[in-house]
Parts: structure tokens; sequence; C-alpha cells
């Protein structure tokens, strides 16, 4: 370090995050991470491991689940949590699951009920009053003007007309009781900067980011992966054809939402050379977004979604 | 795709992405980061410029590219060419959704660096914006439309980052495919320009003429329209210029301590992000504010302990002592700690729709420090517009003013010019929680305590008794106009010849010289009653009877004159003049200036008198003439000794 007095972005994007890390430890009382076992989950989990170290992060991680993830989303966020010496709780939504809520019947009501209602749900059942989240500011036009620390009310909605000032690196994490602030630590990094730490901390990630030859089926005009297929005949009913295709994906939510692109990029090198050269934003792959027109996801804010 | 007002791919990254992704990335992974902060309204192109230094820099996808043409044809203004502004989202899309006009956050890379760029909007209405995007910018790009030249916004836009501390400033002067590349028309700005960042103290700036629309002196330099300029492109200078960091990491060290790391009886390390300097182990360090001492046993990080960290990075650092160190501790270079203190005085800017409550106690965060601290009545606040200072009881929302801020408990500090990590603070309600101001620590109000007084032999008794006389202070106080001054000459006149020792002082002699320095802001006729009341408290210990001539307009600065002297030996004479009178007379025609607003902040039109509520003598100049106001006094005065 002594020879290289210049931090580099990313030295200083990881101490910034680190920076947040700990205040939300030093200020809030029971803090949690929210991991979704995503690329942006696992940078974010590696920042937590560093910074505070030797201890281990000093709280759990929360996965709110749809049970409609990836096998390997699964496999893996077992192993990471272990790995970091965390608790590691899963919560689901008993209304969804009772009513058998699933992506292709419902619609909206399956981010909705299982993800937005379910994260309040988990939250208010612990009695979290920090939630650390993977968002970025370069993912979306109504994330570029997001704070660190964002405020919630005891409901879980955000006003973005009435958003704290975040001067310097003194963040405000006084509140109510009831009320609660999502941290976002890892708001100043853009997709490459992701990948590159993944590349240069050697951060383990889902596979299914890598090319590989896998089942498929297209839906609606999109590629999609038929990771459960039983799963998938029994709610669908009739199953497409399903034919195997070299693919990868950008971004990983529930896999019958999730859509893949085909690829052949099959380590991170190539993952991040097809990411650079690629024309189309990353949230594109994701159905989510695209619900309710361009408004979509500061709606989905303003009800309590991540 | 409408390629007209475009330029060729500037940042040839591409190429190299593709043929050699490894070579690319570890490019990347070497670049250092420079943040920095736009100033300028939509009229002055700021949109157009980042939307064209994330386009030049490949940060726009397909998808947005294919929506930026559409709204281009759509909704744009530029015809045919791509409307850049488009993509930073617009205030317009803000207005219809009635979001508050915030600071967005973009980000863009070059080969050299990674940039992020927090666009605020320009106008008053939105100071706070601002101050936030500049508090962690490295520099501060500020923009001029060539058309216009220096404005009342750039003055405030260069004003905020001065004060915010930005050591960085370009002035863009945009849009110069407007007045034909014209360097006459850039050099007059520039003029203008350095005049003005002189007075208010910027040191330097880089200017350079450009075409936000066009992509003049935008990545290459000198463009062809340009060939006069001989400056760098605006991304080069990007690229090259220092960041806080580098200034940061040649001070003392000081790391505020975040948390402490105690995973079990062996290990005790503490948490924190370096704030300037450096640290290495075996180096001897001071835990602020108790002063203790130790040495670093070792600067540890998962990715194993280091030799040396930096300012900018996250280490825990233990320590060779079992001393006491927790959150809000500073740890510090032993032999050069920062201060301690509980008063300060600061600048303070208001971020909340509800006014500063003066007095009331607010949690105020300094680093890692959350303390409770009041603000007493600002001394001034500054007009961002003209710089002036202006009288304030209160502050509104972006508002900025300078006050006395008091902590109930000693915080560790630095002054905010030296080091905005342990001279920046928010301060926070502590009802609402929400952040209602944020300031910047000027210095510590204690610095007279380690003055000591020098005990003399020849003292005031002795100066007194020799000129056969009691000292005394005579002090008039009245408006403009009431006849302080005229009636104090014919005092001292009757004193001298009943051979006393006098000095009268009045506006001409403390204005020229001791005091030339103050204006008529309500702060600095504070100072000013101050230093008079100092003066003549020196001269009475002379021994001299001091008659001063101020219209001194407020109560608390004549108590505190009065309070400065022997009991009995400060006589408040109170020159009685309705203001009717006063103006009429206008003897120096300032009522008149005041009235037509050529004179700000004038006692009696636009700036309170208090009159004394119990004066020593009153003199009425209704009823009396100058000489019977002047014999009343003396009889008032007497005996003398």
């Amino acid at each position: 370090m002594s020879d290289m007095p210049n931090l580099t972005h990313l030295q200083r994007l990881e101490s910034e995050a680190i920076h947040i890390m700990r205040e939300v430890a030093a200020e809030t009382e029971k803090p949690v991470m929210l991991y979704s076992v995503g690329k942006d989950s696992a940078v974010m989990l590696h920042i937590a491991r560093k910074a505070f170290y030797p201890s281990p992060p000093p709280f759990p991680l929360l996965h709110v689940d749809t049970t409609w993830k990836f096998k390997d989303m699964y496999e893996l966020r077992d192993r990471a949590a272990k790995k970091a010496g965390m608790e590691l709780l899963v919560y689901h939504n008993p209304e969804a699951e009772e009513r058998g809520i699933n992506p292709f019947d419902h619609g909206a009501l399956h981010t909705d009920m299982w993800k937005t209602e379910g994260l309040k749900q988990a939250l208010d059942l612990h009695g979290f009053d920090a939630a650390f989240g993977g968002a970025r500011r370069d993912e979306e036009k109504s994330r570029a003007k997001e704070r660190v620390f964002s405020f919630r009310t005891a409901s879980h909605g955000w006003d973005p007309k009435n958003q704290r000032p975040e001067l310097w690196n003194l963040y405000n994490a006084k509140k109510r009781k009831g009320e609660s602030i999502r941290v976002f630590p890892i708001s100043n990094w853009t997709e490459l900067d992701v990948w590159q730490y993944i590349q240069l901390e050697n951060i383990e990630i889902v596979p299914l980011y890598f090319a590989a030859r896998r089942p498929t089926y297209v839906h609606d005009g999109q590629l999609f992966m038929a990771d459960d297929i039983e799963r998938l005949e029994k709610v669908m009913g009739k199953m497409p054809e399903i034919t195997e295709r070299s693919i990868r994906f950008r971004t990983l939510g529930c896999f019958p939402l999730t859509g893949a692109v085909e690829s052949e990029a099959s380590n991170l090198s190539e993952v991040i050379q097809e990411t650079l050269l690629t024309t189309t934003s990353e949230r594109q792959g994701r159905v989510i977004d695209k619900d309710e027109g361009g408004a979509g996801m500061e709606k989905k804010k303003q009800e309590g979604y991540f | 795709m409408a390629d007209t007002n475009t330029t060729d791919p500037v940042y040839k990254t591409d190429a190299l992405i593709a043929d050699d992704i490894d070579a690319y990335l570890d490019q990347h992974q070497h670049k250092t980061m420079l943040r920095f902060i736009t100033c300028g309204s939509v009229d002055d192109g700021k949109s157009t410029l980042i939307g064209r230094l994330l386009y030049d820099s490949k940060m726009i996808f397909e998808d947005q590219l294919a929506a930026l043409e559409n709204d281009s044809k759509r909704v744009g203004t530029q015809g045919k060419d791509i409307d850049f502004a488009l993509l930073v989202d617009g205030l317009a899309a803000e207005r219809e959704q009635g979001i508050t006009i915030d600071v967005a956050y973009r980000f863009f890379n070059t080969e050299k660096r990674k940039f992020i760029v927090a666009d605020c909007p320009g106008h008053e209405q939105y100071t706070r914006n601002m101050v936030t995007g500049a508090s962690t910018a490295d520099l501060a790009v500020i923009l001029i439309d060539a058309r216009k030249g220096v404005l009342v916004q750039t003055r405030r836009h260069s004003y905020l980052c001065h004060l915010l501390g930005i050591r960085n400033i370009v002035l863009a002067v945009n849009k110069m495919d407007l007045v034909d590349y014209s360097q006459d028309v850039f050099d007059k700005i520039v003029a203008d320009y350095t005049e003005f960042a002189n007075s208010i103290g910027i040191e330097s700036f880089t200017a350079m003429p450009i075409s936000g629309f066009k992509g003049d002196n935008i990545t290459e330099a000198p463009s062809s329209n340009t060939p006069w300029y001989t400056g760098p492109s605006l991304v080069s200078h990007l690229e090259s210029v220092e960041v806080n960091a580098d200034y940061a990491a040649e001070r003392p060290f000081r790391m505020p301590v975040q948390w402490v790391n105690r995973p079990n009886l062996d290990f005790r390390g503490f948490s924190g992000l370096i704030a300037t300097g450096s640290v290495k182990p075996g180096d001897t360090v001071r835990v602020l504010p108790s002063g203790k001492t130790s040495t670093v046993k070792s600067v540890v990080t998962m990715d194993g302990d280091l030799d040396e960290a930096v300012a900018g990075q996250s280490v825990t650092l233990t320590l060779a002592d079992e001393i006491d160190c927790s959150r809000g501790n500073v740890i510090a270079v032993a032999d050069n700690p920062p201060e301690v203190a509980d008063q300060f005085e600061a600048t303070v800017v208001w971020l909340a729709d509800d006014d500063l409550h003066v007095g009331r106690s607010y949690w105020l965060k300094l680093g890692t420090q959350t303390v409770s601290a009041t603000v007493q009545e600002p001394k001034y606040e500054i007009d961002v517009n003209t710089m002036e200072h202006l009288a304030a009881k209160t502050l509104s929302l972006n508002e900025i003013g300078v006050a006395e801020v008091l902590a109930d408990k000693p915080l560790v500090f630095e002054p905010y010019a030296d080091n905005a990590a342990l001279g920046g603070f928010i301060l926070i309600d502590k009802v609402t929680n929400a952040t209602v101001a944020a300031g910047m620590l000027h210095f510590s109000l204690r610095r007279s305590q380690n003055v000591h007084l020098q005990p003399t032999d020849i003292g005031r008794a002795e100066h007194a008794s020799m000129k056969n006389q009691t000292p005394r202070v005579l002090w008039f106080t009245g408006l403009s106009g009431s006849g302080k001054s005229t009636i104090a000459n014919e005092v001292e006149k009757r004193l001298a010849v009943m051979n006393r020792h006098t000095f009268l002082l009045d506006g001409d002699n403390v204005r020229h010289g001791l005091n030339k320095d103050l204006g008529f802001t309500e702060a600095d006729r504070i100072e000013n009653i101050r230093r008079i009341g100092e003066v003549a408290k020196l001269m009475t210990d002379a021994g001299l009877i001091v008659l001063t001539a101020f219209i001194s307009p407020f109560r608390a600065e004549r108590q505190m004159v009065r309070d400065l002297m022997e009991d009995g030996e400060f006589i408040e004479i109170f020159v009685d003049t309705p203001l009717e009178v006063a103006e009429q007379r206008d003897v120096k025609g300032l009522y008149k200036k005041a009235r037509s607003g050529q004179l700000k902040n004038f006692t009696g039109i636009d700036s309170p008198y208090e009159e004394p509520e119990n004066p020593d003598i009153v003199v009425n100049t209704v009823e009396m003439t100058v000489e019977e106001a002047a014999d009343y006094v003396i009889r008032k005065i007497l005996p003398l000794k």
C-alpha cells in the first residue's frame, strides 16, 4: 500500500461500503442484511465479512424467499451463510404459500405477495430497524436519487419527496420505534465494478451467471430455463417445448420470471466482456420492471419493495 | 441514428474490450476515482454536457439509446439531433411527478478514471441540494452560458463550492458555438470571473471554452473551432486533476473510531475509516479526547495485516496498551493531535422547512461523535447571491449563516478547511429526527484560555491619580443624525476647559482605522462595538475620560461594554431624537439613500434600534440646544474626582 498512495476506485468503493456497514452496526439496534443470492448480494456479504473481521458480521442474513428461485441459488445461499459464520433467516409469506401464489397464474401479485409483503412481514416479525440491500444507483432512474440511508415509515413506505439530506459520510440513523432504514452500501458501484470486484476478490457466485448448456423454453418471446420441470408442468399445464441451449443469466430472480441470454461466456473475464459489449441495460432481463410502464420500480419501492 | 452532432468514439476502449478483455480489466482495476459536481441551470447546458459525457463514454445501452432517439424526436429541442439533455432524465419529469428536485448521481468511466457526477439543480431554492452534492465532490464544473457571462447564479454556485471546500474549480464556458467561438468573449468572461473568484478567496480555477452540444474541447483539445485555446480538454483535465484524497494523505494521521471489534477476549481492535494521513505498526498514537497514548500493534484487515494504511482506507487497529477507546474517540498521531473543544464558531447551512430555533438542543453528528448542541443567534447571514453579510435572528431553509455552536460535551475536531471529516457536521432535530442543518466548524471559542494577564506595577489607580480625575466612559447612543457626535464634542470642549484628560472615540477615528474591516451587518456592528468597548476600557485603565459617539443600536452590546468597566464608570447617555426628526435633519443624506434602498442595514429603516431601558442620562435634542445638552451632561457627571 505504501508504494500506492492513490487508492483505486474499487478500493475506495469497498472502503466506503465498509464504513457504511460499521455505521449501521454501531448506530442501529437490530440490523439485518437482505440476501437475495444474486451477484450484488454476494459482493455485499463479502464486504460485510471484511468490515467486521475478525468478528463475524454482527447481524443475520435474511432471505425473503418466493420458493421459485433457481436450485443453484438455494444451494449457494446456505453455503455462503455458513462460510460467513452468520445466522441465515429464510422467510416465506404464509399467505402466499397457502394460496399457492405463483408467477404464472398471478403475475404481478406473485412479486407483490412473496417479495414486497413477505419482506415487510419478515422485518416486522423480527423487529429489524435497519436492513442492508444491494441496490445500486446505476441500475435505474429512481435509484439514482435514493439515499444510502433510505428512511422508511412504520408501514415501510418510502417518501421520495421527503428524503433526508445526506452530506459527507455523515448518515442520520435516528428514527422512531417501528420506523426503519434501508441501507445501500454499494450505491455508488456500477455493474462493471461489481463484476470486477467479484473477479479480484475471487467471490463465489451462482454458476448460472456463467454460460452452460441448460434446458430452456421460450415464453412470451423470452428465453427461460426449465429449472424444475416437474413444478413448471404442474403450474403451466402444458409444458412448452424444451431445448438445450448454451445460456447464462445477467440477473437472477424467480426462474419463471428471469429471462436468460444465449451465451458462450463461461468464465468471469468472458462474462464481463460480454456485459460490456452488450447493448441492453441490465434490468431488461427482469420482467418485474416492465409492469406498469416506466414508473414500475418507483411505485414498487413506495409500496415497500426493496 | 442522427449523428451530426456526435464525435467518433473517444474513449477507445471498445476495441480493447473485444480484443483483450484481461488487458482492459487490468486497466480498469487501476483506475482512480473522481467525484465531481456540475453546477448550472438547464439553460446553461448542464444536462446536455452530462448526457454527452455519458454518451461518449458508452455508458448508454442500446435500449436507452433507442428511447433517447425516440424522445429526441418527440420532445427534444435539437431538431433531428440527439438531445443529450433527455438522457439526464430531466427535471421536467421530476416536476411532473412532483418529486423534490434532488441530487442525482451518475457514473461513467474513461481509460484513467471512474467518475461519479452529482447532478444538482441550480436555482436558489435548491441551495441545500447543491450543498449536499458539493459535500463529497473533489471538483466542481461551473457552467456559464457564453452568451450571458458571469451571472448571479455563477457567483452563488462558486461561493457554495468554495464554502464546502472544493479545491478544484472548472469554469466551463459553454455554448461557445453560439458566440462564433470568440476568444474575446471567452477572455472577457474569464477576466470577470477571476475578479469575482479572487474576492471570495478562490485561489485558482481552470477555465475552458466548450460546447456540450457540438462537443468542442470535451474530449479533445483544442477543437478546430478554438485554435486559440491552449488548455486541456474537459475530460483530460478530469482525468488528471488531484483528488481530495491526495491532500488528505499528506495531513497528520486521524481515524475516528466507528466500532470496537471484540470477537473474543484476546482481540480488541478499533475499526474506522482513516480520515487523514497514514498509520503503521509501531506508530505512537494518542486517543482523544482522553489524551492517552499507545503504540499501534497491528493494522488488521481480512486480507492480512498491513504494513501501512492511508487516508481513505477502512481498517481495524490494535494497540499495544489496554487503554480506553470507544466509538466517537479519535485515534491520532501522538505529537500532533487535533483539538478538543465544546464551543465553536461555525458556518451553518439550514436544510429544513422548519427554521433554526436559537438555543434549542439538537443532535450534532461530527465524524462518529454525536452530542447535544445548541446554535446561538447567527452573527450574520450570508446572501448567497451577493456574499453580503446580513443581520439575522434565525436561519430558514437554504439560508447560510455564521453562528456559535455550543456542545454539551467536548468534541474532537479540526477546522473544516483543514479536515472535512473532523470539521463537517450535521444537526438532527430531536423530535422529528430530520437532518435539519449541515455545518462547518471554523475554530473553537476558547482560544483565549492560554493567554494570561500580565500584572503591571503602574495600575489604573496610579494613572487616574496622576491625572487627578476619575476615569469614565461617557457612552452616547442614538439614531444616526440624533446629534451624538456634536454633543459629545461640546462636552469634551467643556472638559478640556476644566483641565481634564479626555479622548473622543467616534466613527471617523475608529471606522477609518481600527475597524475599517467591518461593515454594517448586525455581526459587524456587534464586533465594532466590542472593539470600541475594549479600546475604551484600555483608555480608562490609562486614566482617561472617554467619550464615545456611536449609534450602538443593540442593548446587548452596550451591556457588554458596561460589563467590561468598573461599577459606575460606564455612563450611558441616550441622545433621544425621534426618527422623524433625525430623518428630517439627514445631515449626511444617509436616510435618503436608505429609503431608496441604496444603503442596506440602516438603523431605524431596515435595521432595529433598541432604546436604552435605564439610561444614566437622557438628552432630548428636540427641546435642548447643543450647548444646553452639553451643560446638562456635565452637570450630571460631576464631580469628576
